[in-house]
């Protein structure tokens, strides 16, 4: 509601009722109350406004994290293999036997391998080796069985098959091996400590049970025909039914008196033993064998194999993309700044590098540094970046020069008897500041790839036993796409995430530091 | 073509040439450079020596790339490669394994060009709609992933897990010939995973340059003087923001060319990119030479003729004028 004002009595007041304020202070123009912001903070704020290049940032420092700790998550180190675990599924022992992660493999077996991988469980439940018939059911309860579900039948050419979900870990069973004696009194030693049991009765190769395939193969613990059906204690061959109704009849070595064996002398010192691999493993490296990630053809852990291959690849890229930086900016001040011939010599030296395709650039330097054992790897690939990576940034440093270099505050400051270097990176180089920024990031992710591609192709060679990189990782788990794809698929999303990751990160930084280039192409 | 022009035309081609003898050059004196290897074994390695010693080969490097010029010069001969194809001349080595090489490529282009223009046109026209960010999305991750990560997963789903298509190319010999029917079946997946790459590049471009186009003022005025949305967008928009893309392309299928070496590795293409490798393994001096050559002098003519193309497409830009 508004008030109705009489104009006459506004005027009709007297003047002494009128008072002046502030007679004895200035006023000035206050200062602004609110923060300056700067062109960083400004960019800053943009950019955390662009969700997919937070979201991108926040999986590169994911993949940090993942490189730092990795090597305290996996128990092993790079260097660390073991043959016989080779191609092991990824596993967490805490989710063992539950079908994700648990380090199984689908199989298609007939029914004669269906009861030999049946019989290693079978075999190991066998604790005393005193047992005449071992049983079935035995089998299903042992921690050690190699099978975990039964999936299905189907038949195919007259045979009955049977996909079965199998612990790649558990699967391997049995093995013979060749130990001192020394190394025997020692198991026996960790057996007593750990409870765990390592050594299993001896097999009787060569007597009439024996078969061919069951000479090298220490999972043939049963009694079997010469086609390595096994037989019954009847010595009647059996099929899946009979044999989980009736068990196996242990084939064990016993000597004249009818003793167990636990070894067979090979010669004075050394011993033939029968193990159940999964604890000699832990009695050689006190550790069971879970590989987070699983574990690659020759046996490395893949999860910390990777890591340093992840971390190979960034270190080299950002050094390639702080030095390549460096170089291109002042190569392209100079080339800017004083045009002319200096300009039109390095204009062709360009034209030469960028014209040699970057493979042979890398090969040449592998061939004469690397090869002849000047410099490593590593350092071999980073010259051959060097060499031509400075280009894209010196171009465009150089036309921010020449856009700059005639503006009138360049004239005043070179009359008021700057220097050249002066003018150059305290007066036009600034301008040119954004542009780098951002393509100091979006170096990385080029590099990565390069990288990946080269070592992939075996021209650079990272391969050695305490040395790899992604792309030599997916060289080597090429040929086992079909059968163990996971040694290939690992390095192959980690390299994906940070392609993904740096694009994003970096195409967030370009609009956050040069809005008027937003959504626009380069 | 006007005289300033054919006058430019001229000297990017003479530069051109220079650059790929300083190319050559290099190549030549740091292949040459390295120890000379003879992994053969018995008469095969006497013969051997015997014609490299008849080659000039322990004459100073210098006087062998004058020799190398001269036989290029006066007799077209490039060579002969030692070890890959014992004896055989080098550019119908290189000939032989142009055509799965180029025929990939072509196919890859011919795939990607229409679906990532395509899509990127539709990005540009729902602009800030749900179909935009969808597209934008996914063109930023199909950009990202390398090109072998796609070819892992073709191999494994498709070629190994469904069994549709054979998980590498078929050989020269098993298909019967290069446009054959099972060639040509053999080859989708290496082309599919050429492709997803240059399909998320054009999507982004062509948005790029759509959206500009038609937020641009000549838009406004063909609406004023009574265009549909349609007719404006198809005539006006689309034609100038075409104008930029025809020079992407001939670039992109640089790139592409390149980035088939690991494609090729992968599905076991015989082509120039598995030549090249071979060439560095076993370090066949002449085919390497010839192999990095063809790569820097496809380089260098495309990006003449992409300098070239702007030139013709758009008027405003006069080539050889300062």
């Amino acid at each position: 509601m508004s008030r109705q004002i009489d104009y006459a009595d506004i005027q009709s007041i007297p003047d002494e009722k009128f008072k002046l304020v502030q007679t004895d202070v200035k006023i000035f123009d206050a200062a602004p109350k609110t923060r300056p912001v700067g062109y960083f903070e400004d960019a800053l704020r943009r950019f955390v406004k662009n969700k997919a290049s937070v979201a991108g940032a926040i999986v590169i420092l994911i993949i940090l994290l993942f490189v730092i700790l990795a090597p305290f998550i996996t128990p092993y180190k790079v260097s660390d293999f073991d043959q016989v675990y080779a191609k092991s599924r990824p596993k967490i022992k805490a989710l063992e036997r539950s079908g994700f992660w648990d380090g199984s493999k689908k199989m298609h077996y007939n029914e004669r391998y269906l009861m030999y991988m049946y019989a290693i469980g079978m075999g190991a439940s066998d604790t005393t080796g005193d047992s005449k018939v071992i049983s079935f059911e035995a089998g299903q309860d042992n921690p050690y069985r190699a099978i975990n579900k039964i999936n299905g039948e189907t038949m195919s050419g007259g045979q009955n098959y049977w996909n079965v979900t199998v612990d790649s870990y558990y699967a391997l069973g049995f093995r013979y091996l060749t130990i001192t004696e020394a190394r025997f009194n020692a198991i026996r030693e960790f057996e007593e400590q750990s409870g765990l049991q390592v050594l299993y009765p001896m097999v009787d190769r060569e007597g009439k049970f024996g078969s061919e395939a069951g000479m090298k193969d220490a999972n043939y613990w049963y009694r079997q025909a010469p086609n390595g059906a096994p037989l019954s204690k009847k010595g009647k061959p059996m099929g899946l039914e009979e044999m989980q109704k009736e068990g196996l009849v242990p084939n064990y070595l016993h000597d004249d008196k009818g003793e167990l064996q636990y070894f067979v002398p090979r010669d004075k010192t050394m011993r033939d033993v029968r193990v159940l691999y999964y604890n000699y493993y832990q009695f050689m490296n006190g550790k069971e064998p879970v590989f987070y990630f699983g574990s690659d053809s020759q046996g490395f852990d893949i999860m910390a194999r990777m890591a340093q291959g992840t971390r190979l690849s960034l270190l080299l890229a950002v050094a390639v993309s702080i030095i390549n930086l460096t170089l291109g900016a002042i190569i392209g001040a100079v080339e800017g700044y004083y045009g002319g011939a200096i300009d039109l010599i390095i204009e062709r030296i360009i034209d030469i590098l960028s014209g040699m395709p970057f493979y042979v650039v890398a090969t040449l330097f592998q061939l004469h540094l690397v090869q002849t054992g000047k410099v490593s790897t590593f350092v071999g690939l980073l010259f051959a970046f060097i060499l031509t990576g400075w280009i894209g940034t010196a171009y465009r440093v150089r036309t921010q020069f020449y856009r700059f270099k005639k503006e009138e505050y360049i004239l005043s400051a070179r009359t008021l008897g700057a220097s050249d270097a002066r003018l150059m990176f305290k007066h036009i180089f600034p301008n040119a500041i954004g542009t780098i920024i951002t393509s100091s990031v979006l170096v990385i992710p080029a590099t990565i790839l390069s990288e990946s591609t080269l070592s992939y192709l075996g021209i650079v060679n990272f391969q050695g036993q305490a040395m790899t990189s992604l792309g030599t990782m997916m060289q080597l788990g090429q040929a086992y796409l079909s059968t163990d794809p996971h040694i290939l698929f690992f390095p192959a999303i980690i390299i994906s995430l940070l392609m993904i990751s740096f694009n994003l990160f970096g195409n967030g930084l370009r609009d956050a530091f040069n809005p008027s280039l937003r959504g626009a192409d380069e | 073509m006007d005289k300033e022009m054919a006058k430019y035309v001229v000297k990017r081609i003479i530069l051109a040439l220079i650059t790929s003898f300083i190319i050559m050059f290099i190549n030549f004196v740091f292949i040459k450079m390295l120890e000379p290897e003879l992994p053969m074994m018995g008469a095969q390695a006497e013969t051997e020596k015997a014609r490299r010693i008849a080659l000039g080969y322990n004459k100073p490097i210098l006087v062998q790339f004058g020799i190398y010029i001269r036989n290029i010069v006066t007799r077209w001969d490039w060579g002969t490669s030692w070890k890959i194809d014992y004896l055989e001349p080098v550019d119908s080595l290189l000939f032989s394994r142009f055509k799965p090489t180029i025929l990939l490529n072509v196919y890859s282009t011919i795939l990607s060009v229409p679906i990532g223009i395509g899509l990127g046109i539709v990005a540009a026209l729902h602009k800030n709609k749900f179909t935009d960010h969808f597209i934008s999305t996914a063109v930023m991750i199909f950009i990202s992933v390398p090109s072998f990560v796609y070819a892992f997963l073709l191999q494994y789903t498709v070629g190994f897990r469904l069994g549709w298509l054979p998980i590498v190319v078929y050989s020269l010999h098993d298909a019967g010939g290069w446009t054959t029917k099972a060639m040509f079946i053999s080859m989708i997946m290496p082309t599919l995973a050429l492709s997803f790459n240059p399909i998320a590049y054009y999507a982004r471009f062509t948005r790029a340059e759509l959206v500009e186009s038609l937020t641009s003022d000549y838009m406004l005025l063909a609406r004023t003087k009574g265009l549909s949305k349609g007719q404006a967008t198809v005539r006006h928009a689309l034609k100038n923001a075409m104008v930029p893309i025809l020079p992407t392309i001939i670039a992109t299928f640089l790139s592409v060319l390149t980035g088939s070496i690991v494609i090729e590795r992968i599905f076991a293409v015989a082509g120039v990119g598995s030549l090249s490798i071979d060439a560095i393994r076993f370090r066949d001096y002449d085919v390497f030479v010839m192999t990095s050559m063809f790569y820097s002098v496809f380089g260098l003519t495309l990006s003449i003729l992409v300098d070239l193309s702007y030139g013709f497409l758009d008027p405003r830009i006069r080539m050889g004028v300062r």
